[in-house]
């Protein structure tokens, strides 16, 4: 078998489970975004729709102890590492079995249980944070990777530059995975960055910067694949640049008028989702009634984390001062 | 029991710590063969290793972040931020993710971090190394601040802050590393939220903390000639504070004198005169003061820095008013 078939046969494998997983993402923030309209979830939800072979194709590389440093746009990653959508969805309605017991809702999800260490609200804060988990894993010699997920707007930040260099003097197992959607809130990142291309900002530290289509999932997975098998085996961080286009506003209700129509056309015609749907069908990975059925099932998983979530009580008053500090007030 | 210094105590403090459990780690600038700013781990990395005594690069916001990465993976780490003005750095790790992770991830993750940093006036630092910020850390919820003002207490709460799991921001200060006291050799802890009663008084309620205590104490001395009995509190620490304790002296004497190093508006001493006139009105038989740091930039020239600050004549003369009141 030639090289190239031997990657059509394993993406054919992956194939599936890719698109279920970025299925899940999207039907999900639809959801979520129909019960923010609604008033069920309050105040503000940043949808990750467009972007979601970014997070599938990269934590798909991952086992289920790696960790993951996400960002106020975090639905998609804590789904791509595994995240129950029932306990995500009862946090965004702000209820005690959510995963953080409704005290952190959409902008401050984490999923410890799957190596998920936080949605990061600050721009770029998750950067040094991953730094030290990277840190972490050296010192504990666990063989574990950490990915840590940041927007274009945080590359101007000066902890993306404290924390890239920190991750390289000390050789540290961190992907740095920068999902360039060309808009800070509404400014266009030509307006804001001397080099736009931030994959070349990787020569200042010394470490593999690369850029790819960040709406191929394969593009993805692969640049992600070599970056993790390198922190893996000790060779220190990387820098990837995945470039893609969220279809909503930065946060729901945000109109998004700063960006000219067609550029948006342009990108829903590279939807990550459609394109990886007509390979499925197109190169027979799967069966239009096994398709279907998958999709149905994705539907009804968000169907169920929504009953899940309406069914769920609320925090409880004892709840409010409990966990600030490990779970004791006053030790 | 031996006598050695607050800069001493703590490194034996760290020694200790790190051989008993080694997920401690050391992080900051200059800390491992140079010994630190203030030589507090002199000596460490010889016993530990380049691995365990990190030196960081000048990067404050992501030497408190790559602690708290750390803390949440498996680690106690201790971070030293070389002087508390330069937290200011770090004020998003420090206020936005360290105080905020435990509770804003339901309790997933503790945050077992102590953050090392020194303060204080040192005799001509001027504005920008001389500032005592510890109420920015009071005023947010999720830190404990610990704020010692001698050996024993500075060993014995060390340890207890890296023992402790959640994050807590050990403050020490500048004069003090060099002052000598007793310490015990066998081991110990000091529980926070407990402040030391330093004299025992009848007549006034004085309150204070970390290098203002030997000012407190003096003046304590004076007005015990004049025959007026001070009781004088060292709160050790400011979260959890023991206005138990404080309540109780008070109690005891109807007046209280707040003194400490850290400006005078928004101090500990206006939260402390807020709680005990909650709490304990009736028993006060005069308004409560406070002194503290005239609220400008630290200057620098000696004629204009000896004016900024509490010291034993300043305190001698409001104990004296608050008697007469």
């Amino acid at each position: 078998m030639s090289l190239v078939d031997e990657e059509e046969k394993q993406r054919s494998v992956l194939a599936p489970e890719f698109y279920r997983k970025m299925l899940a993402v999207r039907l999900f923030e639809q959801r979520a975004i129909e019960l923010y309209t609604r008033g069920e979830i309050r105040g503000v939800i940043h949808p990750y729709i467009g972007e979601e072979a970014v997070a599938v194709g990269a934590c798909a590389v991952l086992n289920n102890d790696d960790y993951v440093v996400s960002t106020h746009r975090g639905h998609g990653h804590c789904i791509a590492k595994g995240a129950s959508l029932d306990r995500m969805m009862a946090e965004l309605l702000g209820r005690s079995n959510g995963y953080c017991r409704g005290k952190g809702g959409s902008m401050h999800l984490a999923t410890f249980e799957v190596g998920m260490l936080g949605a990061i609200g600050i721009v770029a804060a998750g950067i040094p944070i991953a730094v030290g988990a990277g840190l972490s894993v050296k010192l504990r010699k666990t063989r574990q990777v950490v990915i840590c997920f940041f927007g274009d707007g945080a590359v101007n930040q000066g902890a993306f530059h404290e924390g890239l260099n920190m991750a390289a003097v000390w050789n540290l197992p961190v992907v740095f995975l920068c999902e360039n959607n060309f808009y800070a809130i509404s400014t266009h990142v030509s307006r804001v960055s001397a080099v736009t291309e931030v994959a070349r900002r990787s020569c200042a530290y010394d470490i593999p910067g690369k850029r790819v289509d960040g709406n191929s999932v394969w593009a993805v997975y692969e640049a992600v694949q070599e970056a993790v098998a390198r922190a893996r085996h000790g060779h220190g961080p990387s820098l990837i640049e995945a470039l893609t286009y969220r279809h909503e506003g930065h946060y729901k209700g945000d109109p998004g008028h700063y960006r000219p129509p067609e550029e948006l056309k342009k990108w829903q015609r590279k939807d990550p989702i459609k394109k990886l749907r007509k390979e499925l069908l197109a190169k027979n990975w799967l069966e239009p009634k096994a398709l279907e059925e998958l999709e149905q099932e994705v539907a009804q998983d968000v169907q169920r984390a929504v009953e899940f979530a309406r069914k769920s009580p609320y925090p409880a008053e004892e709840e409010l001062t409990s966990d600030i500090f490990g779970g004791d007030h006053r030790k | 029991m031996r006598e050695i210094s607050y800069r001493d105590a703590i490194n034996e403090a760290l020694q200790e710590e790190m051989k008993r459990d080694e997920r401690v780690i050391l992080l900051g600038e200059d800390i491992s063969h140079y010994g630190g700013p203030r030589r507090v781990t002199w000596g460490l990395v010889e016993s530990f290793g380049e691995d365990r005594v990190r030196d960081t690069p000048i990067s404050e916001n992501t030497i408190i972040g790559t602690g708290l990465g750390a803390a949440i993976t498996g680690m106690r780490p201790l971070v030293e931020i070389s002087y508390i003005d330069f937290a200011l750095l770090a004020m998003d790790q420090i206020g936005n993710q360290v105080a905020k992770l435990s509770y804003m991830t339901g309790g997933q993750t503790k945050v077992p971090l102590v953050i090392r940093t020194q303060g204080g006036a040192g005799g001509g630092t001027a504005a920008q190394h001389s500032q005592s910020l510890e109420m920015l850390f009071v005023h947010i919820p999720g830190l404990k601040v610990v704020i010692p003002a001698t050996p024993y207490d500075a060993k014995g709460l060390i340890k207890m802050a890296i023992r402790d799991d959640s994050p807590v921001v050990f403050i020490e200060h500048k004069l003090l590393y060099s002052t000598k006291g007793m310490v015990p050799e066998e081991e110990y802890l000091i529980p926070f939220g407990k402040a030391a009663i330093r004299r025992s008084g009848s007549d006034i309620t004085m309150v204070t903390y970390s290098a203002m205590l030997s000012e407190v104490m003096a003046a304590a001395d004076v007005l015990h000639q004049k025959e007026i009995e001070a009781e004088v509190l060292d709160l050790r620490t400011l979260i959890p504070l023991d206005i138990d304790g404080v309540l109780a002296s008070v109690k005891k004497t109807g007046r209280l004198l707040i003194i400490h190093e850290a400006s005078l508006v928004g101090g500990m001493g206006a939260e402390i005169a807020a709680q005990v006139q909650e709490q304990a009105f009736d028993y006060l038989d005069a308004p409560v003061i406070r002194l503290g740091a005239v609220p400008i930039p630290i200057p620098y020239s000696e004629s204009l820095e000896r004016l900024v600050f509490p010291n034993k004549g300043k305190i001698v003369t409001a104990s004296r008013a608050l008697i007469v009141a």
